[in-house]
């Protein structure tokens, strides 16, 4: 590339434009149906229903400890279609540049995205540029929209949480939001905390493949994991139990909320899941996540129970009770 | 040791509760004030009052920052932040908390410079990369936060940092504790005395409360079996009729406080008159910048034309901080003020009492 930065011409359609696309993208991105150039790409699949998701990334800072805006780009939206019971198969991406975005920065967010791509087996099959004058978007944002194909038998939605249902989690809670948060008010904190993005489709799809009968399956990304287990309460009518001792967490993650008054069940992961998993089926369903790289820690953090519906509780550490609800706003960290 | 899950230890807990259960049968009842804001959201985090037989009552005080620093702050903050070139700095909490007709959340959304920073020192660096702004500190909390304001005021004056200012509401705390034990329309038999208060300040400053008012006092920790040993504690002042000022957050507090917060306090601070919003003004319960620091103090620099202090009338979070009603007792409560639409001081800050009942406490 001649330029070190990226211009208003490189989102052009014109000469500016092809040069990144061939010496950048496709230094990267080199999918066949991609490199046919053309206006959409044409691919060869047949399946009687299709998973279909989109997400789009905007985070601030764009890098930061074990990760990028790239590397969620592609995992957030595999775990989409992977947590609704799909193989994820193709993914667009399309991009928003700042006019004088870092061309070298651009780069380690592409071979980041095919990095992932590579690791979860999903093809990128088509995307799109866009540069827009400087200050008009923060340095960079993706859009990654994905396709799947079913697993055959599975029937997972957030509909489907069953009464006696065990709730399983594949590891430690809350390590992306910290990450990117200490990374991004430059805290010094004396310890490392690394996102825990991660491609789960392969795990969920063996869990899927062997145990077509998990009711429901839901990452906990934006609001952790007290919102997406209000999420499945709702829409499930049932009410959930969690286990405040059961729950997985760092300890240097639990320290930094500490420190910062934030609740470590409301703050965002991006490799996590939540299975919903009938209770005979449970040990089998452990034994499987646990061969995986992402699943070693997994371990059962609650229950659903009946009553009353669309509530979640959890059972604090010295045996009390209390409500667990829905996030109001964004966490703020507190004065003393 | 790492300070956290010892004090959390349920086998712990079990056996606390067990030796409070049989103290407390020897009693009619007990009503305790914890004081602080983040014992009451330790105490409905942990479900503690679950845990406690019915006759011992734990009331929340007026020890949230946020939630004792009246309108007429908010309003004046939100002024100074319409200014040309001014960079507002706070810490995170103060962010939604309502003024009369808007809040520090909606003002940044509309092109106001608003920036949470975690330490003063932040927003001092803030100062120095900006030396064609104004940056003016939220300068609200008590004894645990002023030393750190203090301590930024002091650097400024040495690196003749000249575009640094801070906007002063600084309470202290022994004061509104005296009011509510001398008011005789709340019956409070003990306070769960502030833990990081007391670390800045010691013990000694709360000894009158149990020489004058008869009022039992210990210094707790934050954690579950802080709060459990702390009722233990109180529990055997009450019974033995022995009110006194004991210390069971030994780890940290001590009955001198810590001498070197207290002297940079001293250095940069003198006592004021205070307004405590829902409960009024206090003698000697607030911090102003003492007159070596006036150079740096917002009020005086900028002079700004603050809207007309709005209060919601039918918000009772004056009588929820003082321990005469429960939030529970609010008309507005769940229904017109809520986390997303907060009415009053005490449902915005995370450690109000109001949201703390929200959040832990609804069934």
């Amino acid at each position: 590339m001649e330029n070190n930065n990226i211009l208003l011409g490189h989102g052009s359609g014109g000469t500016l434009s092809h040069a990144l696309i061939a010496e950048l993208f496709l230094k990267y991105f080199n999918d066949p149906a991609l490199l046919q150039l053309d206006d959409a790409a044409r691919l060869n699949f047949s399946a009687e229903n299709i998973i279909f998701s989109t997400d789009s990334y905007v985070v601030d800072p764009i890098f930061f400890p074990g990760g990028d805006i790239g590397k969620i780009a592609v995992c957030g939206t595999v775990n989409d279609l992977a947590m609704l019971g799909a193989r994820p198969l193709f993914l667009s991406v399309g991009f928003i540049l700042e006019e004088g975005f870092s061309v070298a920065q651009l780069e380690l967010i592409l071979k980041s995205m095919q990095d992932s791509a590579e690791e979860a087996q999903v093809r990128i099959v088509t995307g799109d540029t866009k540069v827009v004058p400087h200050g008009a978007v923060d340095k960079i944002f993706i859009n990654t929209s994905g396709i799947g194909e079913p697993i055959s038998g599975a029937h997972v939605s957030g509909h489907n949480a069953q009464i006696g249902d065990v709730i399983i989690i594949n590891g430690p809670i809350a390590q992306h939001g910290i990450a990117v948060m200490a990374s991004r008010e430059g805290l010094k904190l004396e310890v490392n905390i690394e996102t825990d993005a991660a491609p789960l489709n392969h795990l969920v799809a063996e869990i899927l493949e062997t145990v077509p009968e998990i009711h429901a399956l839901r990452d906990p990304t934006r609001g952790g994991i007290a919102t997406t287990l209000n999420e499945i309460a709702r829409q499930s009518k049932i009410a959930i139990k969690i286990v405040e001792s059961a729950l997985p967490i760092l300890p240097q993650v639990q320290s930094a909320c500490e420190i910062l008054g934030l609740d470590p069940l409301y703050i965002a992961n991006e490799g996590k899941c939540l299975v919903f998993c009938p209770a005979p089926k449970v040990d089998q369903v452990l034994t499987i996540m646990q061969k995986y790289k992402y699943g070693q820690n997994a371990c059962i953090i609650g229950e659903v129970i009946g009553d009353p519906p669309g509530k979640v509780f959890m059972e604090t550490a010295i045996g009390g009770q209390r409500i667990i609800d829905m996030l109001a706003g964004e966490q703020l960290p507190r004065i003393c | 040791m790492k300070y956290l899950e010892e004090f959390r230890d349920p086998e712990l807990a079990k056996l606390l509760a067990k030796t409070i259960q049989r103290k407390a049968e020897k009693i009619t009842q007990i009503k305790v004030m914890e004081v602080c804001g983040t014992h009451t959201m330790a105490i409905a985090r942990y479900g503690i009052r679950k845990i406690l037989p019915s006759n011992i009552e734990l009331i929340s005080g007026p020890g949230c920052p946020v939630c004792v620093t009246p309108n007429s702050y908010l309003d004046k903050a939100i002024a100074f932040a319409r200014l040309d070139g001014m960079i507002i700095t706070t810490f995170g909490d103060m962010m939604r908390v309502p003024g009369s007709s808007t809040s520090l959340e909606k003002e940044r959304a509309v092109g106001c410079d608003i920036r949470i920073v975690y330490s003063t020192i932040d927003a001092l660096n803030i100062a120095k990369k900006n030396s064609d702004k104004k940056i003016i500190f939220l300068g609200v909390g008590f004894e645990t936060t002023a030393p750190t304001i203090a301590a930024s005021l002091i650097k400024a004056r040495e690196e003749n940092v000249q575009n640094y200012f801070v906007y002063c509401a600084h309470k202290t705390m022994p004061r509104p504790m005296e009011v509510i034990a001398g008011n005789p329309g709340v019956k409070i038999n003990g306070f769960i005395c502030p833990a990081h208060v007391s670390t800045i300040i010691g013990s000694k400053p709360y000894e009158f409360l149990a020489e004058k008012y008869g009022k039992c006092c210990v210094i707790a920790g934050f954690e579950p079996l802080d709060i459990l040993e702390a009722i233990d504690m109180l529990l055997n002042q009450f019974i033995n009729n022995r009110p006194a000022v004991e210390i069971q957050y030994s780890r940290v507090a001590t009955v001198e406080g810590n001498p070197i917060a207290l002297k940079l306090m001293s250095e940069v601070f003198e006592e004021c008159t205070s307004d405590w919003r829902g409960i009024g003004t206090i003698p000697g319960s607030g911090l102003k910048l003492a007159q070596k620091y006036r150079a740096f103090d917002a009020e005086r620099v900028f002079s700004v034309k603050v809207e007309p202090t709005k209060e919601n009338s039918a918000c009772i979070c004056g009588q929820v901080m003082q321990g005469i009603s429960k939030p529970i007792d609010c008309a507005l409560f769940t229904t017109a003020c809520t986390p997303e639409n907060p009415v009053g001081a005490c449902m915005v800050s995370s450690e109000g009492s109001c949201a703390a009942w929200y959040k832990y406490e609804r069934s």
